[in-house]
């Protein structure tokens, strides 16, 4: 049994500030964290191996800084941690992406087989969960995306059964071994990882790849060049052409604001009035 | 690195013949269980605008089972605008399923060759429109909120906010086809039914046989919607955020929501801090709705907010900062402590009721 797990790291949102007056982000000092949403992804490779052994391998594309979220995967129980990173993956969109990714991982096959690629629903900045399929269909892996529960792995007969969440319900769905899971929210809750696990992360060797570790020969594939996306323009949205009519009246007492506000709005929004009115009949 | 993509100056450039050859807006017409999603309407009403700026035609694409009425989707997608549809039967598009879709979808782009696919940013929709994307290799855009033609080179130029910051960022897929985009459910307006509208119907065959197919669906259990807040669909909702301080002071919103018979919803540090369900973030990783009336209390109006509640017809923003972002864009603003307004709204939308009642 052995999974190799995508995470990818991203500025803390909870950090994240929006200047009162320019209305831009304020990114100095935001630390970066393993993306949110993967953290479902990893503890449920690790719950396999608790349950079937093998070992699990965490892999990330990104800048050097991002050996701080490997490491911390480490600290939680992953058995192996791989950067890829490379000045040639800059600007990537996700088909690029996947494509270095699904190099990277073909890769890590050829000395461990792998039994399942595990991605996060998607992750809170690029936040286009587009990678994960990317993935597999580069490497030609069964899909099974929002998965909320895996029901049974049987590595004999090289299959697994999920539930999936669907738009109006829940489809249970069996596949074969290997494929590619990505793991829904709130599924489970990832562990604290154990003292000696703390002490190994810190000490534990990093592998780095670069491209042609990676097993990429092909630039056009990756980086800006292998990207068909490409953002034209970066704005601020307009505010809406008239600001809010501001409610207050002389008493500023709630009671006649509501009012008010009730009167006025019954004028300007007829369709307002109208739902009101079904609502009182 | 890619979140520092660079931004690439617009310029004048040359399609490549071979993909100047394809034409049309199609969108993805998704359906589960008999019913077609919603959004799928709303994609053909922004789709049909697309179409118009282009001067082609727009297509409706329906993968089913013999059984699944795909004719009458078809015929609904015309009354929502497309003037053909594509409809592509075989018992292997029996339940929705990675594989048979991703092939049915992209050998019918291959032999119709469409300038722009659009499909739903749903849990169907994102699933097969990554996969169809990697397997074309073609650039797919997310979620946007904006879709739009730049008629200096006819490339499609998708709108979607960036992260973390009050921006919005254009994405374009320029010598790739077709273009892809994804939107999510009620980002759109749902364009109007058009009675008796018709249009063409091409069939084209699915040659797949269930043996090769890999993943088997074993079961699907139904949602119990009767317990789910229907935000989306929502036609007034009260919101709260963590201006209202304490949860105890959510049940505020509560309230002034029972007299209206208004859904009750809630920015997302609101939902993180366990005071309202997930089901109920409005926003960007929440729903999108566009009620005729949202009341925002304690709320600051962040883009993330603004996103999934603009398309609202009438915006009522209570927040005791005049500076509040919200203020922006509702469209009645009272400044003031939510804690006092909020019970006296619900008084007076009380009183307003009972009085219509009488009336009528
Ligand atoms: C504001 C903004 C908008 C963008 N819009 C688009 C767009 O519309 N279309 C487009 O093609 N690209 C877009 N990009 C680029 C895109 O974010 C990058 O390609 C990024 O590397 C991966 O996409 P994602 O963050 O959306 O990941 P998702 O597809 O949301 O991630 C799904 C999962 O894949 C895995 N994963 C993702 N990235 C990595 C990684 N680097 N290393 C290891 N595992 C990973 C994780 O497990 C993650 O949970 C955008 C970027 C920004 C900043
Ligand atoms: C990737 C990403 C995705 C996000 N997705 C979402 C999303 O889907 N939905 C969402 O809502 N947010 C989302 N956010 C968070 C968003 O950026 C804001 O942080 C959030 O919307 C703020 O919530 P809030 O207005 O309730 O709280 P705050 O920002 O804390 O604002 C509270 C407001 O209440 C006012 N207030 C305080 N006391 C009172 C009082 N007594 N009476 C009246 N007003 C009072 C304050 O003036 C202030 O304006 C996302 C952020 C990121 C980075």
């Amino acid at each position: 049994m052995h999974s190799v797990v995508c995470i990818k790291q991203v500025p803390d949102s909870a950090q994240i500030r929006v200047h009162p007056v320019t209305n831009t982000i304020m990114r100095q000092g935001v630390p970066a964290i393993i993306n949110p949403y993967d953290l479902f992804a990893l503890e449920e490779a690790l719950r396999l191996k608790d349950k079937h052994g093998g070992r699990v391998t965490v892999i990330t594309m990104g800048p050097p800084q991002a050996e701080a979220a490997l490491r911390k995967a480490l600290s939680y129980g992953a058995d192996e941690i791989i950067l890829v990173t490379d000045k040639a993956f800059a600007g990537a969109d996700t088909l690029a992406t996947s494509f270095a990714l699904a190099s990277a991982i073909r890769k890590i096959h050829e000395s461990h087989p792998v039994t399942l690629v595990f991605t996060g629903k998607q992750t809170i900045d690029g936040d286009t969960a587009q990678v994960g399929p990317g993935i597999a269909k580069r490497m030609e892996l069964q899909l099974l995306t929002y998965v909320s529960r895996i029901n049974e792995l049987d590595e004999t007969s090289g299959t697994i059964t999920v539930e999936r969440r669907a738009e109006g319900g829940v489809q249970l769905l069996k596949t074969a071994l290997p494929c590619l899971v990505t793991m829904l929210e709130g599924t489970n809750e990832m562990r604290r990882g154990s003292l000696p696990d703390q002490l190994r992360a810190a000490r534990h060797e990093l592998t780095r790849w670069d491209r042609v570790a990676a097993g990429i020969e092909d630039v056009t594939k990756i980086g800006l060049k292998g990207s068909p996306t490409v953002v034209n323009k970066v704005f601020t949205p307009s505010p809406r052409a008239e600001k809010a009519e501001m409610v207050t009246v002389d008493s500023g007492r709630a009671a006649d604001l509501a009012v008010e506000l009730i009167a006025r709005l019954g004028q300007r929004f007829p369709v307002v009035e109208a739902e009101l009115a079904r609502r009182a009949g | 690195m890619s979140n520092d993509a660079p931004v690439k100056k617009k310029r004048k450039f040359e399609l490549d013949p071979r993909l100047a050859a394809y034409k049309g807006v199609w969108v993805f017409i998704e359906h589960e269980r008999g019913q077609v999603h919603p959004v799928s309407w709303e994609l053909l009403g922004e789709g049909r605008k697309l179409a118009d700026m282009l001067g082609v035609e727009l297509a409706g694409v329906v993968l089913a089972a013999p059984g699944d009425d795909g004719q009458r989707f078809c015929h609904d997608a015309f009354a929502y605008g497309a003037d053909l549809c594509y409809l592509m039967e075989s018992p292997t598009l029996q339940d929705y399923r990675n594989d048979p879709f991703t092939r049915g979808m992209t050998e019918l782009v291959n032999t119709y060759q469409p300038e722009v696919l659009l499909l739903g940013a749903t849990t169907q929709g994102r699933d097969l429109a990554g996969s169809v994307a990697t397997t074309l290799l073609t650039g797919l855009t997310a979620d946007c909120t904006s879709l739009t033609i730049d008629m200096d080179n006819r490339s499609l130029a998708a709108t979607r906010p960036t992260f973390g910051g009050s921006l919005l960022c254009t994405i374009v897929t320029l010598n790739y086809r077709p273009q892809m985009a994804t939107v999510r459910p009620r980002v759109m307006a749902m364009p109007e039914r058009q009675k008796g509208r018709g249009g063409r119907i091409i069939e084209h065959p699915l040659a797949m046989a269930e043996e090769s197919i890999i993943t088997k669906v074993l079961d699907y259990i139904p949602d119990d919607s009767r317990d789910k807040p229907q935000l989306p669909f929502a036609d007034i909702i009260v919101s709260g955020g963590k201006g209202l301080a304490k949860q105890e002071n959510f049940q505020l919103v509560w309230e002034l929501a029972r007299v209206l018979s208004a859904e009750v919803g809630a920015s997302r540090p609101v939902v993180q801090a366990g005071w309202a369900e997930l089901d109920r973030q409005v926003g960007q990783s929440g729903r999108t709705v566009r009620p005729k009336l949202y009341i925002a209390a304690g709320i600051s109006g962040a883009i993330q907010h603004r996103v999934g509640m603009e398309g609202a017809d009438c915006v009522i923003a209570i927040n005791n900062d005049p500076n509040a972002p919200i203020f922006d864009f509702a469209h009645y603003g009272i400044v003031g402590d939510a804690l006092q307004i909020l019970p006296a709204l619900t008084e007076a939308f009380r009183q307003k009721l009972a009085t219509t009642r009488r009336a009528g």
